[in-house]
């Protein structure tokens, strides 16, 4: 066995280190499970809107477990409180663990107040997806979306968050943003904390 | 001058799933290249039989006076290994090919036109990619999917660079 005498013998597990765990799967792999649940929950739905949701649902599970995890792993079982700092622990932390980089951009809205976009020129779960005409604006980036909702709310964020295909000028394929609209309690606590 | 004058896909029953055409030499319409399609599977089925090497998987390069037609054949939904089989009936033996049918991508090109056979690898890797990946995609129906045109283009685009270049 590969290994065997380099780990040191711990009398009780729970002191054992938690893993940094293996860093990166195959792309192909993991775009043919995606395309599996996409066409799965496709057999499953009525309508887009639907479809979305399936989708959203699937992500947000991922999301609070990788908070879970990250939390444990990365920040020595301490979360993040405030907006911005957990805004930037999902523009980074959780995105270079997810997709092995950090999102391009994470920005403010400009209308409202309570919105937040982290934007993706090319999302790792669409890099093979071309959607039909007939589809409308539906974007597979509904799962990120649903992982992103997933640690907001098990964070204590509750919010709305949804994908969306934004035309780039000069540029021949949309980026994604991710739309994140925060619940209003959310903002008064913030507001609170000062 | 484009050196690549077509490109067709079919699937595992002769049916064209893509065409595209390269400049204006040898263009057909959509009657005429089904008809190129189907025709091809079923020559190159019968070149399989005929061939007198056992485990032949082909026509792999077809040479004519205005065009030079370069097939490649993936090895999905084909018999891979055993190209001969034994059927037993009534206490006869009777030994039989059973032609390999993947999914087929051929280009035609002019006379003489090098490295098709990396070019159609190139293609087929798209294929493998932004088609097949796509949960979208139906198996063995019409391809259509924006991503798979985009980098067909590009790969086609460059080909031709390093084809000028050379």
């Amino acid at each position: 066995m590969i290994g065997v005498g380099k780990i040191k013998q711990y009398a009780n597990v729970l002191e054992t280190p938690l893993s940094k765990g293996k860093q990166e799967v195959s792309l192909s792999a993991f775009a043919f499970l995606f395309s599996e649940l996409v066409q799965y929950n496709q057999t499953q739905v009525d309508n887009i809107a639907e479809l979305e949701r399936r989708l959203e649902d699937a992500g947000y599970s991922v999301g609070a477990r990788i908070l879970e995890l990250l939390c444990h792993r990365d920040k020595g079982n301490r979360r993040e409180t405030r907006l911005l700092g957990i805004l930037s622990f999902v523009h980074s932390t959780v995105w270079k663990v997810l997709f092995g980089k950090v999102a391009d951009s994470l920005e403010k809205g400009t209308e409202h107040e309570d919105e937040y976009m982290i934007s993706e020129k090319e999302l790792l779960v669409n890099r093979f997806i071309s959607i039909p005409k007939d589809m409308g604006t539906f974007n597979c980036g509904a799962f990120v979306a649903g992982i992103v909702r997933g640690v907001l709310d098990s964070a204590g964020f509750p919010a709305v968050v949804t994908a969306h295909f934004v035309p780039m000028e000069g540029q021949q394929r949309p980026r994604t943003t991710i739309l994140i609209k925060f619940a209003e309690e959310v903002l008064r606590r913030e507001a609170r904390l000062g | 001058m484009a050196a690549i004058y077509s490109l067709y896909i079919i699937n595992k029953s002769g049916g064209l799933i893509f065409y595209k055409d390269y400049g204006s030499a040898g263009r057909m319409d959509t009657n005429d290249s089904l008809r190129v399609a189907s025709l091809w599977h079923s020559m190159h089925a019968i070149s399989q039989q005929l061939s007198p090497t056992v485990g032949c998987l082909g026509i792999e390069l077809l040479e004519a006076d205005t065009f030079d037609l370069h097939c490649f054949q993936s090895l999905t939904g084909g018999y891979l290994n055993p190209f001969i089989y034994l059927f037993i009936y009534k206490h006869t033996r009777y030994w039989f090919f059973l032609p390999s049918t993947g999914t087929k991508l051929f280009v035609v090109c002019e006379p003489g036109t090098q490295h098709m056979e990396g070019l159609l690898k190139v293609i087929y890797e798209l294929y493998t990619d932004y088609v097949l990946k796509n949960p979208f995609y139906e198996m063995e129906m019409p391809i259509r999917c924006e991503l798979f045109d985009i980098n067909l283009s590009q790969a086609i685009q460059k080909d031709r660079v390093a084809l000028l270049g050379r």
